[in-house]
């Protein structure tokens, strides 16, 4: 990218400011991160052709032209040049087309919803390597994770092998939080009864920060996790100690690990019950709750009742009584 | 021949004030633009029947608590008022205040109706269980439908008063003003009342 | 407490004993001292009023004043006393970052801390931005076009009282219960399952002055479309009236979703409804999406009239027309139709798509394209002119340097996949207060020493203007340049305890900054002191900057009517075509003015609306009925006063004109 080359020379002041600091968000580990790090800069590079001339511009005119200057040309009915004005709106707008591209493009590749097709710019994803799932839940306060495909769970503790891609599925327990491993990849909120996705890959091995970067209520401090990128060979090790425990994460132990608590120490659990992580994004964990997923399809179908001619099919639904809706739970 | 006069005899200093007290009244353009702003309040209660509308959560669903019989009277009741209210506005502009109270006072009573009949309907859909902490679907139809229904009621209330002005001070020209803005907020909730029952009833029973 | 009898439950609700800041503990220490400051102070200006007899004087000349002028005082020093509170706010979070890391947990708990932070944001914009920028347009705009007030003057007042009646909820929420702990903008869930009077508090004192915002919004629209005076045509107008028209307009198509969004949100807590809830059926994303489409647009609102300030102050103390202001009107009418266009980008993380995060991108930058003509326009308005730097040029050059800026930084959050980054954090708080401080706060001190001559007849000490605008200038960069570099370093806002002891030394920086903004505070409150004190010393003329429109043709203070005759207007800067085509101000025949009469139901209404208020959230359902059956009673009684006018005698008027304050510039006489 050209951008890396013109970005020594646009944020050389920022570079001097961040000496000695961590700017984990212009230098970090993740491939993804890393590009949008990268439309960053590029972006800054681009409007620098446009804000240090304006800056350099107020500076002098105001000089040269103040008050008691009184060689300076003085012309105060001038107010008007149409080539001028042409140029007001024509080079912002140059400056804009060429932003938009790029955020356009950004936006699309980086959408992170999107599998990744590299693991860094040059190597492209091995097609033996199935992309590791991990499923998030943010509960008040802390973090839960679900890895299935090794039937683990964790909590404010999550590791990932370098250079594999990763998938997360991301909801909520109650509150609305963002979940931010900055190294590694943009953020993205956690909303209860409804799910979000991220897709990511950690290139160097190293332990970061993991936060929610989404304000949640009184614990919201202390929503720290740690996110490990480590070796094959590590995070084999890191599954097995997580199973070493021999814990099980029942609907009960669920329940009482969901309750507000600020602070919680990593926990590892060897298993997990079956569809929890579903059961906690329909929100059905509550003992007589219907799953919101079962719930809207029944809710679909009662509707078909009504006097539409858009269903002409048969209407299985259409039959249930009314009083058997209300015996569902409310809460 | 005029340039040379006009050389002759330099043009006098411009006229820069008026000796008149110029008169403005934005009474109407201001209740107009409040409307505009009022309709910002039901566009977003409409947008959130249209996102929260078939939000169901198990309960009872559109097609199963909307009376549209029910409604054909109370959209004809509404509407009827609405021409009464114009016979008023036509025997104002005549100037015979007694047949204007008339017809503002059945404007009125059918605006009374119309709102009775709303009462009737929350009453019964609640005493079935649909009430409006049943389903977002509910909530949004009952704070629509009430939020229009409160204009109504407003609207009543402000009838009843501008026309004990009326009778007291007579077809003045700050109570035919008044008049004309009443006017324009019941043409207006007339016309939001046509997208409740288009949007809300009927494409609620559809969807 | 427990035990109390029905009879109280229902004289109380919620209220009790324990809600009070009576406890032990170092939080409601901080409230007592705070209240005994207030509670001393509050004694000591009732006293001193109570003993120089001045309660029938400030009820008659202020309380119930329908006159814009007075009005856009008094929305002045209410902002002044509420950026106050709010940067007490601001200087307990600094100094709570500096201190809490690793096992210092600072002074303040999340329970305080989280208010806060609310209250500052909360009190920052609505009480401080809005009222500096509602009082602004209140006192210049109708003098501006020539009128003798607003459209709606009655109306005016009511906006005023009821913005007050917000204030006294959110300052009452200080001592009485607790305040939200939901952010500024109340976001669900937290806002929906908060227990206590905090957001309740929140919502009325925003559906209060929400609705006075509101009204005014519609009498601003109506004045400057019906009130011009004759010849100026809206391609005449000058350009603080464009923007106070755009603002104005955004403010009518926006608050009334503010309070659809709020009133759906007190549904959900008193009534139990589901619109933003996590079960059956709720989306908290409705809110969010619902309190931008009004969020955003206030940021321009909050904007707009003070390119205007800096539009007016160019010109004039450029000696020179404003360059390009056909553009310069197009500009302010693109940026307040495309601000209605773009709040989605404050959550690209929301997760819905690379399209629809494109197109939200791709408008907000959009913005930057007429903002970028005005910033162009405001230079070549320099160019080729005699630039005197008095106290509100420095603060229009501050202004201009610190907008870009923050401008350019903008522009970075737009562009989505840098937003994933950079959304929440610490580069995000640096940004918008590089905006708001850099473009609204210089704006409005530029304002105030720009037309406080006008207000008053003196000038504002110059030696402590720039004191104020130095410490600010300094102070903003040392104060929100470590958030910029802490956002690049992925700390998040919000956050009141931190393990990274690497971070500290940019907090205690940024610290060190508010205590700069602290003196630039103090030196403008000195400013005012030493200018009013000898207001003989400061005494101008009442043109005393060169200006170049009507405001400027009338006596400094201008009389209750503004002009005796409505000014004729043939040119763009109509009062520099004055001076330069032999205006001669009419010395006689005069005739009697109308002028619209004062009114107490603006302060009745204000102050049931509080009581109202107060009902709601502490659920004494008595006084919330009684207080709104009076807000009804008495708006009904007032519709029954059809006399509301009084005439000014032409002998007062003659007299007034032949004694005011007509000095030409710089000649230094009092008024």
């Amino acid at each position: 990218m050209p951008a890396n080359r013109l970005r020594g020379l646009v944020l050389i002041p920022l570079f001097i400011a961040l000496a000695g600091c961590k700017a984990v968000l212009l230098d970090p580990s993740g491939d993804v991160a890393r590009q949008q790090s990268d439309v960053m800069t590029a972006s800054v590079a681009i409007m620098a052709l446009i804000i240090v001339p304006v800056l350099v511009a107020i500076a002098v005119i105001a000089w040269r032209y103040r008050a008691s200057n009184r060689d300076a040309r003085y012309e105060p009915e001038w107010d008007h040049s149409s080539q001028l004005e042409l140029a007001v709106w024509a080079v912002p707008l140059l400056i804009i087309i060429a932003l938009g591209a790029i955020t356009w493009i950004g936006t699309h590749q980086l959408d992170p919803y999107q599998p990744l097709n590299r693991v860094v710019d040059g190597k492209s994803i091995d097609t033996n390597v199935r992309p590791l799932e991990i499923e998030v839940v943010s509960l008040d306060w802390k973090w839960l994770f679900f890895y299935p495909q090794y039937g683990i769970a964790t909590v404010n503790d999550v590791a990932a092998p370098v250079d594999v891609p990763i998938h997360f599925k991301l909801t909520s327990s109650r509150m609305m939080n963002s979940f931010f491993v900055p190294a590694l990849v943009g953020q993205i909120y956690t909303m209860a009864g409804m799910q979000t996705e991220l897709n990511a890959v950690i290139n160097k091995p190293g332990v970061y920060r993991g936060f929610s970067a989404n304000y949640s209520g009184i614990g919201f401090t202390d929503m720290r996790f740690r996110f490990q990128g480590l070796t094959r060979k590590g995070f084999q090790d890191w599954i097995s100690r997580a199973r070493a425990g021999g814990k099980t994460l029942s609907l009960a132990a669920y329940r009482k690990l969901a309750s507000p608590s600020r602070n919680v120490p990593a926990a590892y659990f060897a298993a997990y019950a079956p569809d929890l992580y579903q059961r906690i994004l329909n929100t059905c964990t509550q003992p007589g709750q219907v799953c919101k997923d079962k719930m809207m399809a029944q809710d679909a179908r009662r509707n078909q009742w009504g006097p539409s001619a858009r269903h002409s099919s048969p209407r299985p639904a259409a039959q249930q009584p009314l009083t058997s809706v209300h015996e569902v739970p409310a809460h | 021949m005029n340039t040379t006069v006009a050389d002759m005899h330099p043009p006098a200093p411009p006229v820069f004030y008026t000796r008149e007290e110029v008169h403005h009244n934005g009474t109407l353009l201001g209740f107009w633009i409040y409307l505009m702003s009022d309709l910002f309040i039901f566009a977003s209660l409409f947008a959130c029947n249209a996102v929260l509308g078939t939000n169901y959560a198990g309960g009872p669903t559109a097609s199963e608590v909307f009376d549209l019989p029910g409604l054909a009277i109370n959209t004809a009741l509404l509407l009827v008022s609405s021409v009464t209210f114009g016979f008023a506005m036509l025997e104002m502009a005549r100037q015979r205040k007694r047949a204007m109270l008339i017809w503002l006072a059945v404007s009125g009573l059918l605006a009374a109706a119309f709102v009775g009949l709303e009462i009737h309907e929350f009453a019964t859909m609640i005493a079935e269980g649909a009430t409006p902490e049943r389903s977002a679907f509910l909530s949004s139809f009952f704070t629509l439908v009430g939020t229009h229904g409160l204009h109504v009621t407003v609207g009543v209330i402000w009838l009843i008063v501008l026309m004990v002005q009326l009778g007291q001070f007579g077809l003045t020209e700050a109570n035919i003003r008044r008049l004309r803005c009443l006017s324009m907020f019941w043409h207006f909730l007339d016309l939001v009342w046509v997208g409740v029952f288009s949007y809300v009833y009927l494409v609620g029973v559809l969807r | 407490m427990d035990h109390r009898s029905e009879i109280w439950n229902f004289l109380l609700g919620n209220l009790s004993l324990k809600v009070l800041p009576l406890h032990n503990t170092l939080e409601d220490r901080i409230l007592q001292v705070t209240f005994a400051v207030v509670a001393i102070s509050g004694l000591a200006i009732f006293g001193w009023v109570t003993v120089k007899r001045r309660w029938g004087y400030l009820w008659r000349e202020w309380f119930t004043t329908v006159d814009h002028k007075k009005l856009g005082i008094m929305y002045m020093i209410l902002a002044t006393v509420m950026l106050l509170r709010g940067f007490t706010d601001a200087i307990m979070m600094r100094i709570q970052q500096a201190t809490a890391f690793g096992a210092n947990m600072g002074y303040l708990p999340p329970t305080h801390y989280d208010q806060i932070f609310t209250a500052h944001g909360a009190i920052m914009i609505f009480f401080v931005a809005m009222a500096y920028i509602v009082g602004l347009m209140n006192y210049v705009m109708p003098t501006q076009i020539g009128a003798r007030d607003v459209a709606f003057p009655f109306l005016n007042n009511l906006s005023f009282w009821l913005t007050v009646s917000g204030v006294m909820l959110f300052m009452t929420s200080l001592f009485v219960g607790s305040f939200s702990r939901a952010g500024w903008l109340g976001y669900p869930p937290v806002s929906e399952y908060q227990l206590g009077s905090g957001v309740d508090y929140y919502i009325w004192g925003l559906q209060l002055s929400g609705l006075g915002t509101l009204l005014t919004g519609i009498n601003f629209v109506v004045t400057i479309l019906k009130m011009r005076a004759p010849g100026m045509s809206l391609m005449k107008m000058p350009m603080f009236t464009w923007t106070s028209l755009c603002t104005s307009g955004l403010i009518v198509v926006t608050f009334p979703i503010l309070t659809a969004a709020l009133f759906l949100l007190s549904l959900d807590r008193y009534v139990g409804t589901h619109f933003f809830t996590n079960d059956l059926g709720g989306n908290v994303m409705m809110y969010i999406n619902l309190i931008w489409i009004w969020g955003h647009p206030e940021v321009y609102i909050l904007i707009l009239p003070l390119f205007g300030v800096f539009s007016e102050i160019v010109a004039t103390f450029s000696g020179k027309r404003l360059f390009g202001y056909s553009s310069m009107v197009y500009a302010t009418v693109s940026i307040m139709i495309l601000s209605y266009l773009v709040w989605l980008h404050h959550f690209f993380t929301m997760g819905s798509g690379p399209d629809v995060n494109s197109f939200f991108a791709l408008t907000t930058m959009m913005i930057s394209i007429p903002t970028g003509v005005k910033i162009f326009n405001w230079l070549f308005t320099m160019y080729r002119g005699r630039v005197r730097f008095d106290v509100p040029m420095l603060w229009t050059m501050g202004f201009l340097f610190t907008f870009t800026i923050g401008g350019m930084t903008g522009v970075m959050l737009s562009v989505a996949p840098a937003d994933f980054l950079l959304h929440n954090s610490l580069f995000l708080v640096a940004h918008f207060h590089n905006v708001i401080i850099g473009g609204v706060v210089f704006g409005v001190f530029a304002g105030i020493n720009y037309w406080f001559p006008k207000a008053f007849g003196f000038q504002l000490d110059p030696f402590w203007g720039k004191a104020s605008f130095w410490f600010w200038q300094i102070g903003f960069w040392v104060a929100f340049g470590p958030l910029y570099v802490l956002g690049l370093m992925g700390v998040t806002r919000r956050l009141s305890h931190f393990e990274d002891p690497s971070l500290q030394i940019w907090f205690v920086i940024a610290a060190f900054g508010a205590f700069l903004i602290l003196l630039g505070i103090l030196s403008f409150l000195m400013q005012l002191y030493v200018s009013i004190r000898h207001r003989e010393r400061y005494a101008v003329g009442h043109d005393p900057w060169g200006g170049r429109t009507l405001e400027w043709s009338t006596s400094s203070p201008p009389p209750p009517y503004n002009f005796a005759f409505t000014p004729v207007v043939r040119e763009r800067d109509a009062w520099t075509d004055m001076k330069e085509h032999g205006y001669v101000r009419p010395r006689d025949g005069f005739q009697p003015i109308h002028m619209p009469k004062n009114s107490a139901t603006g302060v009745w209404i204000g102050l049931l609306g509080f009581a109202f208020g107060f009902g709601m959230t502490w659920y004494i359902w008595w006084l919330a009925v009684a207080s709104f059956v009076g807000i009804v009673a008495v708006a009904i009684g007032h519709t029954f006063n059809y006399h509301r006018e009084e005439t000014i005698p032409a002998e007062d008027v003659k007299q007034f004109e032949h004694t005011g304050n007509w000095k030409p510039a710089g000649e230094g006489a009092s008024a």
